[in-house]
């Protein structure tokens, strides 16, 4: 294991860990670190994002491998884990019967709060989140969108050091889904709070966090700081041609290029270092092919998921 | 400048110290159940017969010179107390489907069982509050008034000569409205985590409790007595235990141990069964 600055201690690593559900294998000898602030954790559907949270709350035993949280092991700390961790579920979940203000009291209490804190939080915590004036509603009333701010709420009511966000923006309308990226930015910004965010949403990720690790069929696709990974790529550029699109896709990844897009009509070009406009158009013109486009563009986080899960 | 902040702040209060949840996940279920009218309604009823023999102690202690053959009707009994169980069984069976059937059932249906599991509760704590919210409102109706009797017995008659002749009935009445209880109890749970719908784990229990007692009297009657299967029936091994328990000649011919290994067996599989079934998440092979 490499050796961290003591403000850089992981908040969470993974040791060769894989997690098997019977046959089907989830996570295969995955080895990963979250340093502290906003991580995303990224892939797309079944890449074993969820099984990689519930295994480090402790939910899923991992059939090889070691998984610690906080500085402590999952297998032999794990309540001392959960007192730290808030966890925000990908499915709608509430206790029946509660309104909002009991609801996130009780789970205050249930994470070790004293019953008046625990009343105390649960009122600030919910204005925090947006349901002040909602919060004697019982939550079977509630719509998608509220229902994923109690989920945030009852994460956040014992003020945790770690919070795993499973898909926190599931169902909600363009404008719930920006105050909900707003409140999980303000989390990791201005309050300290360390958070692993799973989303098949690139730009969630982008908006909220510095860090992403990609997954894909249950392994490590890639992972580092959103900034540097983009500047790892090579120069991208937007083109469109008239003229037979497959010949020329294969003359440019001749050259070393990579396309992706093709089929929308304006693909993305990654062209390596050293090669540039000039050589696109040297290709266009030896394959009897007519640039119509050519604009330069910056990498954004979708190439490189695009480039990790090999798309 | 604003009054008062809304936004998030830092917690730097004290923090209990995990193992006590149990007692939170009780309490709540308790309060819960407190708040249905119905059930408060069905609750008094229950205390019925508390108050009907009350007054039959009354009367036999203090109208003892009033030499009637009413008098020995109405004077205590161990007799008196293994009635006083037999009677409340069919409010044992409304407690247990009423307040029982959707403690996991519904937790299941709406995902809490990871809400609950993801703060520090084990398994183990979950069950054990679902549980004690569980005894808590089968002793209110088996166990308490029981005792009640044996000490307003001891005030209405003024001395402890009944208690003295009969010392074994403290932990008698003890003993078997815990058998009792932690055998409605365990099924009942077990039964909740196996489905999503408190009413269909109800008619399930229901179905159960009263299927096996039919089940068991048919066979009995129809072979004349010959095939006294006790072990089958849920109540049937109750009974048989409570009279043993109470000191009373069992009521059916089956050895006593057959439904003490009865009731063991059918708690150890609920017991097996919450182990498979209250996860934090849903495993599908």
């Amino acid at each position: 294991m490499p050796e961290f600055e003591p403000d850089q201690q992981p908040v969470a690593t993974l040791d060769q860990v894989s997690i098997r559900y019977g046959a089907q294998e989830a996570l295969r000898s995955v080895t990963a670190t979250f340093l502290p602030g906003a991580v995303g954790l990224l892939g797309p559907n079944g890449a074993g994002k969820s099984s990689l949270l519930k295994g480090l709350l402790g939910f899923v035993k991992p059939a090889s491998g070691r998984l610690r949280v906080l500085g402590l092991d999952v297998h032999s700390s794990p309540l001392k884990i959960r007192a730290r961790l808030g966890y925000m579920p990908e499915s709608d979940g509430h206790i029946p019967g509660m309104n909002a203000v009991s609801f996130v009291a009780y789970c205050g209490q249930l994470s070790g709060l004293p019953r008046a804190d625990a009343t105390q939080r649960a009122h600030e915590v919910l204005y925090y989140v947006g349901l002040g004036e909602a919060r004697y509603r019982n939550i079977e009333t509630y719509s998608t969108g509220m229902k994923q701010r109690i989920k945030l709420a009852q994460a956040l009511v014992h003020d945790p050091d770690l919070l795993f966000l499973d898909e926190p923006t599931n169902g909600m309308d363009p404008k719930g889904r920006e105050e909900m990226l707003d409140l999980v930015t303000d989390l990791a910004t201005r309050k300290g709070v360390n958070l692993i965010l799973s989303s098949h949403l690139l730009p969630d990720v982008e908006e909220t966090c510095e860090r992403v690790i990609v997954l894909h069929q249950g392994t490590v696709a890639t992972e580092g700081a959103i900034a540097e990974l983009k500047q790892r790529r090579s120069q991208v550029f937007e083109i469109r041609i008239k003229g037979d699109l497959e010949t020329f896709i294969r003359a440019l990844e001749a050259i070393g290029a990579e396309c992706h897009g093709a089929e929308n009509g304006t693909m993305r070009v990654f062209v390596p270092g050293g090669l540039g406009p000039r050589d696109l158009f040297g290709v266009a013109t030896r394959h009897q092919v007519q640039v119509r486009h050519l604009r330069p563009s910056v990498p954004t986080l979708e190439d490189v998921f695009a480039e990790a899960i090999g798309e | 400048m604003p009054i008062h902040d809304p936004s998030y702040r830092r917690y730097t209060g004290s923090r209990n110290e995990p193992g006590s949840s149990w007692l939170i996940i009780a309490e709540t279920e308790i309060r819960g159940v407190l708040r249905k009218k119905l059930f408060l309604f069905v609750l008094l009823a229950s205390w019925g017969q508390f108050f009907v023999r009350a007054v039959m102690f009354y009367l036999s202690s203090n109208f003892s010179s009033l030499d009637t053959p009413a008098l020995g009707i109405l004077s205590p009994s161990v007799q008196t107390f293994r009635q006083f169980f037999e009677l409340q069984e069919v409010f044992v069976l409304f407690v247990t489907v009423y307040v029982g059937s959707g403690m996991i059932a519904n937790d299941r249906r709406s995902n809490a069982l990871q809400i609950y599991l993801s703060k520090p509760v084990t398994r183990a704590e979950y069950v054990a509050g679902k549980l004690g919210a569980l005894l808590f409102f089968l002793l209110l109706v088996t166990l308490v008034p029981a005792l009640g009797l044996l000490v307003l017995q001891v005030m209405f008659s003024g001395s402890l000569t009944f208690i003295g002749e009969n010392l074994f009935l403290v932990p008698a009445i003890t003993l078997y409205a815990f058998v009792e209880a932690l055998l409605s109890a365990f099924a009942m749970l077990a039964l909740s985590s196996l489905s999503t719908s408190a009413r269909y784990t109800a008619m399930i229990y229901a179905g159960m409790v009263l299927f096996s007692g039919v089940l068991f009297e048919v066979l009995r009657d129809v072979s004349n007595g010959a095939l006294e299967l006790v072990w089958l029936s849920f109540r049937a091994n109750l009974d048989q235990l409570a009279d043993v328990i109470f000191l009373l000649p069992p009521r059916y011919e089956s050895p006593w141990m057959v439904s003490v290994l009865a009731v063991g067996t059918l708690i150890g599989v609920s017991v097996a069964v919450l182990k498979w079934r209250v996860r934090g998440v849903e495993v599908v092979t």
